[in-house]
């Protein structure tokens, strides 16, 4: 069994060119950044060095809440090569505080937060000290001798009892730990549950979790006291947003401050935040007139980098004796950080579960409940997928409970309950507004490429023989494409639309600048593909920048899988624009009509021969102009931007199923195989989208078997290594069988949705529903993620 | 208080004579001293493997073996190797499969499957899952990786 899987097979309807001559968008070809990283030629953050550069280290608070009684900074300072010794107070004379909460959730509050804790820490990790000296070798050596008096003040780290009256309440100004609630009801609930034939009901946990990116959150902070401006070297996914929080927090003119983003060592969502120490080491650098770089090491990661997911979710659902989901009601409990992220909030993730639970389903009636707590954990946000892995577990998970009491097969039962392919644009019953999804075809298309029906029958023929496998589905819908209802319309000032701009060269080749950047996705890949095509270019002529808040467009960046669908079309756009300046300056220089850019070529379109190529256009254009007719500029740089504005979001659609087999006497689960048929409109490069499927599908499956933060009673993380802290490894995973459905988005030319989340957003609950189907013969089914060895022989009864 | 010690290394095919902290990391020295930037510090703990070079034809952890420990020893890492053998065979593999996306567990993991493609020419996919099981790498989700040192093998296979 050495031969490798072929490169798949797919089966798309060949959708209308988005071009005249396509050549590169929907094929598979490499991406152009991909040797420099092979090769270890890639410019990471810690890479760079800068002369003067000063290194930081911060000590953080080594409890979850604590009083700061006193610093003792003189043995430190005295440490060889030691620069300073900067506390909260010193930073806070430069740095305004923030508080992060957006206006569109009502209610929603959240507590000043300084980028170092001032008297009081709330939070394991929270930074409180910086040390600074000429390497970090010296700053960790100088952290050793830094004496923080501290005492304990009681904490908040259960959400169960966050808001009971004997829990000490974190910022007392704002009354209790409550952070954000939001109710949702369609009205019929309680009649639908009367009525039902069958109610089914479970609660489920998520263990809080976090992103892991191998490289560790890192930046330089370059203040430039001669020019008054400040560059930031950073390993970030939304450059413009951190420059306008810089400006902002530091009280600087935005075109003040460059943010640069080369290689990002993954981010995953964890890298889109504007975290304390960000604005510290901004503050040293003003602080010092030095650049200061900071690089997390793994425990300060896992203590300092977000968290999310940690949830606890009461759910039933309401079903007709036919089979028929009448109903959906949650009841959902988040606890988040003692303050809200900024500038996105935390209070997001619980919001997109209200609003996803049920998602796929044709239902009318649902009720929702959401609470979210503070705790004094590590601030939570928005990791890839965001509430859809919480939501879709949630859903799936009752609607396998609701099909096995009506004993009606998993998938037949979507198949009743989806909504239909030819209904759209259609409203959730949350509200969610769906432009155009296709749940049916999805399903139909997985019970082929997973040969349901002998699937079931080899399940059934080893169950007789002891082997207990089980099959799990995961129909799910995923947000892309934001607008501005993300948060723009909440008063946060984060792009919803991005730019690109196209620039012919002299020699024919084509530079583009785009406002969305590369964090391994291949989205300067896609972005070349397209322009090429735009512009009628060959892909090698292309040359893409990002990550350079001086050089692109402004915009929003990558989150929320907009990169393609948002990004993608600013780059088309501006292609096409370009290509119709070129054919100007052709018109011009010709001086005749019936012509067209192809293949690096002007060509006359009767006879599709070449009468020019675009290198001697660009010649005369550049540095001939004198021989132009008077009058008559070239333009062959242009730029285009791009919102989505149709819908507040985008949805794709998509249903992924697990094989897996349960050793009932150990509970380990070895998953066998894992299929996905996703919907994310066009698709741009088939090999980049089913990377990106694979990946996102691991980092769910990592959520659902292994990953967890665990913490002590008293706030105390217990695994902060990635020794003690699992991850999937790649032993452990399955090969996963990726088909795509298309159907563009009409909001755009271009048809593209997003496809970053949907793996994540999808993997946990197939996996789940599998265990629970192998499960299922023995009356046992677990609901707590992760699904450990422990908790499947808990709930087997083998342990107590 | 100097410390340092003089260690004589070959790095890359080419001698080197340097003094090193007792207590520097190879990893850290290849990147610092050495402007070797390829090979990247994920854990610090020896367990991610984004730091594997090879020490005397060997791979290791650079976080886990001193600088001191390559005095009269050969290091090789992603930079001297991407020229050809098996290490450019893997690259050209990597890039067709894409099977890399942000590159920061790359250099090791291609470090790793190097050595798998030398010694065991005949392993399978799962010995290949199970070879790159002390490399972590958060974005691909391996199959592309499993894919691209499977083709490397499968064409050496032929080739023989």
């Amino acid at each position: 069994m050495n031969a490798p899987d072929s490169f798949p097979t797919r089966h798309l309807k060949a959708l209308p060119a988005v071009t005249d001559d396509p050549r590169y968008i929907g094929a598979s070809v490499s991406r152009p950044g991909a040797r420099r990283l092979v090769e270890g030629r890639g410019c990471y953050v810690d890479d760079i060095t800068l002369p003067r550069m000063a290194h930081v280290v911060y000590w953080r608070s080594p409890v979850a809440h604590c009083r700061i009684l006193a610093i003792h900074r003189e043995d430190a300072a005295r440490m060889p090569g030691v620069l300073a010794v900067i506390d909260g107070a010193q930073v806070a004379t430069i740095c305004k505080p923030w508080v992060a909460t957006l206006g569109h959730l009502a209610g929603m509050k959240s507590a000043p937060q300084h980028p170092l804790a001032i008297d009081r820490a709330c939070w394991q990790g929270e930074p409180v000290v910086a040390v600074v000296a000429e390497t970090r070798v010296q700053a960790e050596d100088a952290l050793q001798h830094l004496i923080v008096d501290w005492e304990d003040l009681p904490a908040a780290t259960e959400m169960e009892t966050a808001l009971a009256p004997e829990t000490p309440v974190i910022h007392p100004e704002l009354g209790d730990n409550t952070c954000f609630r939001r109710a949702l009801d369609t009205g019929g609930v309680d009649a639908a549950f009367a009525t039902a034939h069958v109610v089914a009901e479970a609660t489920f946990n998520f263990g809080r979790h976090t992103g892991v990116t191998l490289e560790p959150r890192c930046q330089i902070a370059d203040w430039n006291p001669g020019e008054q401006r400040l560059t930031v070297y950073h390993s970030q996914q939304a450059p413009h947003m951190m420059q306008d929080l810089y400006a902002r927090q530091f009280d600087l003119a935005e075109s003040a401050v460059r943010v640069i983003c080369r290689d990002v060592g993954g981010s995953f969502g964890i890298k889109v935040h504007a975290y304390p120490d960000d604005f510290a080491t901004v503050a040293l650098s003003i602080l010092l007139k030095r650049p200061v770089k900071f690089v997390a090491d793994r425990l300060e990661s896992f203590t300092s980098d977000i968290h999310a997911r940690e949830h606890r979710i009461k759910g039933r659902i309401a079903a007709t004796k036919d089979g028929d989901i009448l109903a959906f009601e949650i009841d959902d409990l988040t606890g988040i950080g003692p303050f809200s992220m900024f500038p996105r909030t935390s209070a997001i993730e619980g919001n997109q579960v209200v609003n996803l639970t049920g998602g796929p389903y044709k239902h009318q009636q649902y009720r929702a409940k959401l609470d979210v707590v503070f705790l004094n954990k590590p601030p939570t946000c928005q990791y890839r997928g965001v509430g859809h892995p919480i939501a879709c577990a949630v859903t799936e998970g009752l609607v396998d409970l609701a099909a096995a009491k009506l004993g009606m097969d998993p998938l037949a039962f979507r198949q009743r309950n989806v909504m239909p392919d030819d209904g759209y644009p259609a409203v959730g019953a949350s509200g969610i507004k769906l432009e155009v999804l296709s749940h049916e075809e999805c399903l139909r298309r997985i019970s082929t490429l997973m040969d349901y029906p002998a699937l079931r029958a080899e399940q059934a023929t080893l169950r007789a023989q002891g082997i207990h496998r089980g099959i799990g589905f995961a129909t799910l819908i995923e947000l892309t494409n934001p607008g501005a209802a993300f948060y723009g319309v909440g008063g946060a000032r984060i792009a919803a639309q991005d730019g690109a701009t196209a620039r012919l060269e002299p020699s024919g080749a084509v530079t583009v600048l785009v406002s969305v950047g590369e964090q391994g996705q291949g989205s300067e890949g896609i972005f070349a593909q397209i322009a090429a095509d735009a512009v009628g270019v060959a892909m090698n002529k292309v040359r893409v920048v990002t990550g350079d808040t001086d050089v692109t467009p402004y915009g929003g960046g990558t989150w929320a899988s907009r990169g393609a669908g948002i990004g993608g079309e600013a780059v088309l756009q501006a292609g096409l624009a370009l290509r119709a300046n070129i054919l100007k300056v052709a018109v011009a220089i010709l001086k005749r009509e019936g012509l067209a850019v192809q293949r690096d070529e002007i060509i006359d379109v009767a006879t599709g021969e070449s009468v020019m190529p675009l290198s001697e256009l660009g010649r005369i254009a550049y540095f001939r102009p004198d021989t132009l007719p008077a009058g008559f500029t070239p333009e062959l740089m242009v730029t285009r931007h791009y919102a989505q504005r149709d819908y507040p979001f985008i949805f794709t659609n998509g249903v992924q199923a697990s094989y897996v087999e349960v050793d009932l006497d150990t509970g380990f689960v070895k998953l066998l195989k894992h299929w996905a048929v996703e919907d994310c409109g066009r698709v741009i490069n088939p090999m980049l989208v089913d990377e990106q499927m694979r990946g996102a599908i691991v980092q769910g499956i990592g959520g659902a078997l292994y990953e967890e933060c665990l913490y002590d009673e008293a706030g105390s993380l217990l695994n902060g290594s990635m020794a003690d802290y699992l991850v999937p490894m790649a032993a452990e995973m399955p090969d996963i069988v990726v088909a795509h459905v298309e159907t563009p988005t009409a909001s755009s030319r271009l048809g593209a949705k997003g496809a970053g989340e949907a793996g994540t957003a999808g993997a946990p609950a197939a996996v789940m529903n599998a265990i629970n189907d192998a499960l299922r013969p023995s009356g046992a089914a677990v609901f707590s993620q992760p699904f450990t060895p422990e908790k499947i022989l808990r709930a087997l009864g083998k342990v107590a | 208080m100097n410390t340092a010690k003089s260690i004589t290394l070959t790095l890359n095919g080419q001698q080197r004579q340097c003094q090193v902290e007792p207590r520097q990391h190879l990893v850290d020295f290849l990147r610092e001293d050495c402007g070797l930037t390829g090979s990247h510090l994920g854990c610090e703990h020896g367990v991610c493997g984004a730091c594997t070079v090879r020490l005397d034809g060997q791979i290791v952890r650079g976080c886990l073996v001193l600088a001191v420990q390559a005095d009269g020893r050969s290091v090789e890492t992603v930079e001297g190797l991407s020229d050809g053998g098996t290490m450019r065979d893997l690259q050209d593999a990597f890039v067709a499969r894409n099977a890399l996306q942000c590159g920061y567990c790359t250099p090791g993991m291609l470090m790793a499957a190097a050595e798998l493609i030398e010694k065991q020419s005949d392993a399978s996919r799962e010995d290949v899952r199970l070879w790159i099981s002390g490399n972590y790498c958060r974005c691909t989700g391996y199959q592309a990786i499993v894919d691209a040192v499977c083709d490397v093998l499968a064409a050496r296979k032929a080739a023989a």
